[in-house]
C-alpha cells in the first residue's frame, strides 16, 4: 500500500503525462486506475484542480463509469453477461451457480482477494451466450466451470 | 404593510435576446418570440403552460424529465418543448390524448419511486411535483415499486442500502434525499447561476443521484457556498430551507433590498404574519438577475437576535453601567449634553457619522442634522475610511464619483481586470456573473497580492496574476499604462475625440520614463516584467476592457492616485462609455454610494457639491431655512484628533462601529474616551458603544422604508415588512433627536424626505418614490435629461467634458519593513462574515468562520516556527494581537494576510494612522509587522474585553 505522498506525487506524474492532451480526464482517470488499480479518493481532488475542474465534477464522471474502482479489486476480475440474449441461454442459472462456488455476492471479492464477481450488461458476444470475461479475456458459452477457469 | 402582486411567474427556459422575430401557432393561437425562444416558453408567454419538471427559466433547457412533450404538425414524434426552438410556422398542439397519456405514463413512473407523504412534507403547497401529478391528471400508480430510494427499511424490516438519510450539516438547508427526482436542476444552478459547481449527479440509471462534492462530502464540507441557488432551483422538497420546514410556507412577499454589501440584491421577504419565513432573490432584481448569496441569502437572523438591544439607554460615564430608559427620557438626556457641549465649547464642538449601512433618506437626514441643527459640517461617514478615493479619483479625471457601468455590462466584456478586490468572497453575487461570463471566453486579469479564489478554480483561470507587493499598486498601473504608450496600443482616436489632447501628451511623456517600465519595477512591486506586459498587451488589444476594483486599490496612502491610474488605462483603451467597459468600483457597504451621494462628506452638501459654492448654500438654505457654514467640517480621523486634544467632545454615530473598523484602535478609543456625549444609534452595543453615553436602538432594514444606492448608482427599494422592533426606525429617530434639540422637522415617511433630496440635488431630481414604484428601481442621474435614469455613463462625454489624465507619480509609503517589522500585512473579508461581523457573527454563518485567521506563507511560518493552526502573536508599531495562523501559499513570501470579522482580534490595533494623501482614507492595506509564536491573546486583548464586558452591564429595571 503506497503512503499518501507516494500517492500524491505518482498522480503528478500521470497528470504531467497528459498535460498536452485535450478531454484529458478519462485518458487520466485510466492511468489513475492502471497505477492504482483503483482511483483513490486523494486522487480527485488532485485532479479537479489540475484540470480546472470542481471535485464534485471529477467524482460524478468516476462514479458514472462503472469500471472505475473505489477500492482495488481481487486478482482475477470475472464478469458474467446479464443481458437479454445471455439471460435467454441460462446465465441466471450459471451466475447463481458461480456466486454458490465462490461464496460471494455480484461487486463482491472473495475472503482470500482471488476472484471479484461483477455483472455486465452485454459483451457483444450475443451469439455465443452465456457470455463471461475472464480478466479481460472473452469467453463463449460459459457454464459453472468459469470458476475452475478463473483459478487457472 | 403592502401585499406585492408579482410577475415571477416561471417560462420554463430564458428569455432569447434574438432581435429576429419568429410567428407560430400553439394550441391555435399565434405567438410572436424572438428567435432561439423554446417552445415551452414561447407557450408560456401566450399563458399556455406545459407541464414541466426539470426546467425553470433560471437555467438552460436540458430535456430530462419528458414531461413537456409536445406534438409539432409535419415532425415525427413527440419533442420536448424546452429543448425545441421555434420556428416559423409551426404549428404545435401541448394538450391532445397522445399526450396526455405520455405524460400521465412519466409522471406514474415518478411517483412510484417517491414518499406519498405530501401532508406533512415541508414542500407541501409548494411543490412542482404536487402540481404536476394535479395537472396531468395522476389519480393511479400501476406500479407496484420493490426497489425504492425513499423507504428506509424494506418490508421485511431490512434496510434499504438505497435510502440516504437527509443531510443537515448545512445550518440553513437541509437535503433529503428520499424526495429526489433526479431532475439535475440544483447541479444545474450550482454550475450555471452561481459557478461554485459544487453539485453533481453520482452514478448513472437507477443509483443517480446529486452529490455535494466527492464520495466523503456533505453539504458543508463540499465546495458549498450556501448561495441558495440549488435550494431557489429545486422543484420538490429534496432541497428546502430549515426555516421553510421550521415554520412553514410563507403567505406574502414583499420586495426590497439585500443590506449587505455595494452589489444591492433584490429580495422577496417571505413573510407569514409579521415573521420572515426567508428571503429569496427577486428574478426581476436588476443588480442580481435572481441570483443571492449565504448573507442575504440566509443570514437575517441578526434582526431578531438576543443581544439586539430595543429600549434607548443612558449613563453619565462610560464606567457607569447602562440605565433603560424611555425614549422621551433618551432624547432630552442627549440633547441636553449636546446643548451644553456646544454652549461651552463651541459650534464646532460636535458631529456626526452617517452610515453606509442606512438607508439613503437616514444619511440625509443625519448630514442635515450637523448641517442645519449643530450649525456645523462635522460630518463624515465610513465611506471615508473605505471609497473616498473613489469619489476623488474619479471625480477628477471623468467628472463623477461612481462607477460607469451597470452588472449587466459585464455580460458584453471580453477582458476583466479585478485590481484589489476578492468578488467570489465580498461581493459574491457579482463574482457569480462574472465567472459566467469567463465561461464563456472572457480574459481575466487579477492584480493581488494574494492568489484570490477567481486565479484558479473551476472553469475559471485568470489569464495573467500579478502578485504584487501591498502598496506599490501606483507602480503596476503606471507600469501597465507605459506598456500601453510606448507599445503603441492606446486608443488615439479616443484620446484626441474624448480626452485632453496636451493633458494625454503630458501624461505620454511621463509613463514613458524607463523608471515607469515594467522592467524598472519590477524589484519594486515583485510583479514579473513580461507577464504584466503581457497583461498590459491583452487588455488593450482584447476587446472590451473593464476594470473592477475594491478596497485592496483604495486603501492605500496612494490610494487616489491608483484610481486616477485607473481611469488613465480606461481612456487610454478608450474602454469608457459603452456595454462591457468602464471603470467600476466594488463597493463595500450596501449604501456606501448612496452616504456619499447624500452629502456625507464634510466638504460636500448633497450630490457632491462644494459648502464653499454660495449658489449650492443658498438652494440648501432656502429649504431648510438656516445658514449653513461655509466651511468643511471635520473627518472622522480629525474628529478624534480633535478630541484627543480636547475641542471636540459630541459625536452621534449611526450605525458605524469606528472603534472596530477604522484604523488604529488604540488611538480612536483615547479619542471616544476624550468625548464627553458619544451618542451610538446601533442595533447592538458594538464597540464604539463601549465608550458612549448615549444608546440610541436601531432598526433593521426589515423594518423601515428608504432606498439604498448600491455600486452602479442604482437606487432600490427598501421596504417595510414588519414593525421597528425598537419602536422606531432610524429617520423617525434621528427627527426625534432633532426635534429635542429644537429643530422643526416634520417627516411622515421616507418618500418625502426623497422628494426634498430631489428638489435640492441635480442628479436626483426625477427620482421619486412613485417612479421607483414603477420602474423597480433607477440609476442616478435621473433628471429631465434622463428621466429613466442613467445606466451607462460618459457615452457621448465625459461629464466633466474632456477625460483628464493626470500623473500618477509613484510614492513609497511610509510604512516600510525593516528588521523590527518584516512582513507586509494586508486585510480583507471572507464570503460568510460582512465587515465587523455585528450581523453576521450574530447567524449560523459562523460554522464557516468563527475566528480570524493569520494567512502566512510556509516559508516566513518555518522560519518563525510556526506550525499550522498555532497560536502567533501580530505586532507592529502600533500595537499587537494574536491570533491563529494559517498556512498557505496563497500569499506570497513577505506578506500575511487577515480579516477584521471579529472584535476578540482587533486587527485594527495593528493598523497604522496613516492614509490617503488626498482624502484621509486610511491604509488598512499596507502595515510592517512582525510574527512571532505565542501562548495565546495578548495583554491588550484582555484589557480590552475585561473592559468592554464592564462597559456593557445593563442595570437590572426596577
Amino acid at each position: 500500500m503506497l503512503d499518501s505522498a507516494d500517492t500524491t506525487d505518482r498522480i503528478s506524474e500521470i497528470l504531467e503525462a497528459h498535460s498536452g492532451l485535450e478531454g484529458p480526464l478519462l485518458p487520466i482517470l485510466h492511468a489513475v486506475q492502471e497505477a492504482f488499480g483503483h482511483v483513490p479518493q486523494a486522487a480527485v481532488p488532485q485532479i479537479a484542480k489540475a484540470l480546472n475542474l470542481s471535485k464534485a465534477e471529477v467524482h460524478g464522471v468516476v462514479t458514472f463509469y462503472h469500471d472505475f474502482r473505489e477500492a482495488p479489486a481481487g486478482r482475477h476480475v470475472l464478469k458474467l453477461c446479464r443481458a437479454e440474449a445471455c439471460q435467454a441461454m441460462g446465465a441466471d442459472r450459471v451466475a447463481g451457480a458461480v456466486k454458490a462456488a465462490l461464496g460471494i455476492d455480484w461487486h463482491e471479492t472473495t475472503p482470500d482477494g482471488r476472484v471479484t464477481l461483477e455483472p455486465v450488461f452485454c459483451l457483444g458476444l450475443c451469439a455465443c451466450g452465456p457470455a463471461a470475461m475472464v480478466d479481460g479475456r472473452l469467453v463463449g458459452r460459459c457454464d459453472e466451470g468459469i470458476v475452475a477457469e478463473v483459478a487457472k | 404593510m403592502k401585499d406585492f402582486i408579482i410577475p415571477d411567474r416561471d417560462f420554463g427556459t430564458p428569455a432569447a435576446k434574438s432581435k429576429q422575430m419568429v410567428t407560430l401557432t400553439i394550441d391555435g393561437f399565434d405567438v410572436t418570440v424572438p428567435e432561439g425562444t423554446s417552445i415551452m416558453r414561447a407557450a408560456a408567454e401566450a399563458g399556455i403552460q406545459v407541464p414541466k419538471l426539470c426546467a425553470t427559466d433560471s437555467l438552460e433547457a436540458f430535456g430530462s424529465c419528458r414531461l413537456c412533450l409536445v406534438e409539432i404538425e409535419g415532425r415525427n414524434g413527440t419533442p420536448a418543448s424546452c429543448t425545441t426552438p421555434v420556428a416559423p410556422g409551426l404549428k404545435v398542439h401541448t394538450q391532445n390524448a397522445k399526450l396526455k397519456q405520455l405524460r400521465r405514463g412519466v409522471m406514474e413512473l415518478y411517483i412510484s419511486d417517491h414518499p406519498l407523504d405530501c401532508l406533512t412534507c415541508a414542500a407541501n403547497g409548494d411543490c412542482e411535483l404536487q402540481d404536476m401529478a394535479g395537472a396531468v391528471g395522476l389519480r393511479d400508480v400501476r406500479y407496484e415499486a420493490v426497489e425504492t430510494h425513499f423507504r428506509a427499511k424494506n418490508t421485511s424490516g431490512e434496510a434499504n442500502p438505497q435510502w440516504l438519510p437527509k443531510d443537515d450539516s448545512n445550518p440553513y438547508f437541509a437535503y433529503d434525499p428520499a424526495k429526489c427526482i433526479v431532475c439535475s436542476r440544483c447541479v444545474r444552478a450550482c454550475e450555471e447561476v452561481q459557478g461554485t459547481f459544487a453539485l453533481t449527479i453520482e452514478g448513472r440509471g437507477f443509483d443517480s443521484r446529486v452529490s455535494f462534492g466527492a464520495k466523503t462530502d456533505d453539504a458543508l464540507a463540499s465546495d458549498c457556498v450556501s448561495c441558495g441557488a440549488c435550494v431557489q432551483a429545486c422543484p420538490t422538497a429534496t432541497l428546502t430551507e430549515k426555516s421553510i420546514i421550521e415554520i412553514g410556507t410563507p403567505s406574502h412577499s414583499v420586495i426590497t433590498t439585500c443590506a449587505y454589501c455595494g452589489v444591492g440584491c433584490s429580495f422577496k421577504a417571505e413573510m407569514r404574519g409579521d415573521e420572515l419565513v426567508r428571503m429569496t432573490p427577486y428574478k426581476h432584481g436588476k443588480a442580481n438577475r435572481g441570483h443571492s448569496c449565504v448573507k442575504g441569502r440566509f443570514a437575517y437572523g441578526y434582526a431578531s437576535h438576543k443581544d439586539r438591544i430595543l429600549n434607548p439607554m443612558i449613563r453619565d460615564s462610560i464606567n457607569d453601567p447602562w440605565q433603560e430608559v424611555s425614549w422621551p427620557e433618551a432624547m432630552e438626556f442627549a440633547a441636553t449634553k449636546m446643548k451644553g457641549i456646544q454652549a461651552k465649547y463651541g459650534r464646532q464642538s460636535v458631529g456626526v457619522i452617517t452610515s453606509s449601512r442606512c438607508t439613503n433618506e437616514e444619511a440625509y437626514l443625519v448630514q442635515k442634522l450637523t448641517r442645519a441643527v449643530f450649525m456645523n459640517n462635522n460630518t463624515d461617514t465610513c465611506a471615508r475610511v473605505c471609497h473616498s478615493p473613489t469619489g476623488y479619483g474619479l471625480g477628477q479625471t471623468f467628472g463623477t464619483s461612481a462607477g460607469t457601468q451597470d452588472f449587466d455590462s459585464v455580460e458584453q466584456t471580453d477582458v476583466v481586470v479585478v485590481i484589489g478586490a476578492n468578488p467570489t468572497d465580498g461581493h459574491p453575487v457579482f463574482a457569480s456573473r462574472l465567472k459566467k461570463r469567463l465561461r464563456k471566453g472572457a480574459k481575466l486579469i487579477v492584480i493581488d497580492p494574494r492568489r484570490i479564489d477567481l486565479v484558479d478554480g473551476p472553469h475559471v483561470k485568470a489569464a495573467h496574476h500579478l502578485p504584487l507587493r501591498p502598496g506599490t499598486n501606483v507602480a503596476v498601473v503606471t507600469a501597465l499604462a507605459h506598456v500601453i504608450v510606448t507599445e503603441g496600443l492606446m486608443n488615439e482616436a479616443f484620446i484626441r475625440e474624448r480626452c485632453d489632447w496636451d493633458e494625454f501628451q503630458d501624461y505620454a511623456e511621463f509613463v514613458s520614463q524607463p523608471q515607469n517600465s515594467p522592467e524598472a519595477t519590477e524589484l519594486l512591486t515583485g510583479v514579473k516584467a513580461d507577464e504584466l506586459r503581457a497583461a498590459a498587451r491583452l487588455f488593450a488589444t482584447g476587446g472590451n476592457g473593464a476594470i473592477y476594483y475594491g478596497l485592496g486599490v483604495t486603501e492605500h496612502s496612494q490610494g487616489s492616485t491608483t484610481v486616477i491610474g485607473i481611469a488613465n488605462l480606461a481612456m487610454l483603451t478608450g474602454n469608457i462609455g459603452r456595454p462591457g467597459v468602464g471603470v467600476n468600483p466594488l463597493r463595500g457597504q450596501n449604501n456606501v454610494q448612496g452616504s456619499c451621494d447624500m452629502g456625507s462628506f464634510p466638504h460636500e452638501l448633497p450630490g457632491y457639491r462644494h459648502v464653499k459654492n454660495d449658489a449650492v448654500r443658498s438652494v440648501f438654505e432656502g429649504m431648510w431655512g438656516v445658514t449653513i457654514d461655509n466651511e468643511p467640517g471635520l473627518r472622522i480621523p480629525n474628529m478624534l484628533d480633535a478630541a484627543v486634544e480636547g475641542t471636540f467632545k459630541g459625536l452621534y454615530c449611526q450605525g458605524e462601529d469606528i472603534l472596530q473598523s477604522d484604523p488604529d484602535t488604540k488611538h480612536v478609543a483615547a479619542g471616544l474616551a476624550a468625548m464627553e456625549c458619544v451618542i451610538v444609534h446601533d442595533l447592538f452595543l458594538n464597540e464604539t458603544a463601549n465608550y458612549a453615553h448615549v444608546f440610541f436602538p436601531g432598526s433593521s432594514f426589515l423594518e423601515k422604508d428608504g432606498t439604498f444606492t448600491n455600486a452602479e448608482r442604482r437606487i432600490n427599494r427598501v421596504r417595510k415588512v414588519m414593525a421597528p422592533r425598537n419602536g422606531y426606525a432610524d429617520w423617525e429617530v434621528t427627527q426625534l433627536f432633532a426635534q429635542a434639540m429644537g429643530a422643526n422637522w416634520t417627516y411622515t415617511h421616507p418618500s418625502q424626505i426623497m422628494d426634498e433630496i430631489a428638489i435640492l440635488t441635480p442628479s436626483f431630481a426625477g427620482v421619486s418614490y412613485e417612479k421607483l414604484e414603477e420602474m423597480g428601481s433607477v440609476q442616478w442621474p435621473c433628471n429631465e435629461k434622463a428621466p429613466e435614469g442613467t445606466p451607462l455613463m460618459h457615452i457621448d462625454g465625459f461629464v466633466r467634458g474632456k477625460g483628464k489624465f493626470i500623473r500618477t507619480e509613484y510614492v513609497a509609503t511610509d510604512e516600510k519593513t525593516g528588521p523590527r517589522f518584516p512582513l507586509l500585512l494586508t486585510t480583507g473579508r471572507i464570503l460568510s462574515q460582512y465587515n465587523v461581523g455585528a450581523q453576521t457573527r450574530r447567524t449560523a454563518n459562523v460554522v464557516w468562520h468563527d475566528e480570524d485567521v493569520l494567512e502566512i506563507h510556509p516559508h516566513d511560518a518555518e522560519v518563525r516556527g510556526v506550525k499550522d493552526g498555532d497560536w502567533v502573536r501580530l505586532a507592529s508599531r502600533s500595537g499587537d494581537t494574536s491570533l491563529r495562523a494559517k498556512i498557505t501559499d496563497r500569499v506570497s513570501p513577505g506578506v500575511v494576510y487577515t480579516t477584521f470579522h471579529h472584535p476578540d482580534t482587533q486587527a485594527n490595533v495593528i493598523t497604522t494612522d496613516f492614509s490617503d494623501w488626498a482624502t484621509n482614507c486610511p491604509e488598512y492595506k499596507v502595515t510592517a509587522v512582525q510574527v512571532s509564536p505565542s501562548n495565546g491573546p495578548t495583554e491588550w486583548q484582555e484589557d480590552y474585553n475585561a473592559q468592554a464586558a464592564h462597559s456593557r452591564r445593563i442595570l437590572a429595571a426596577e
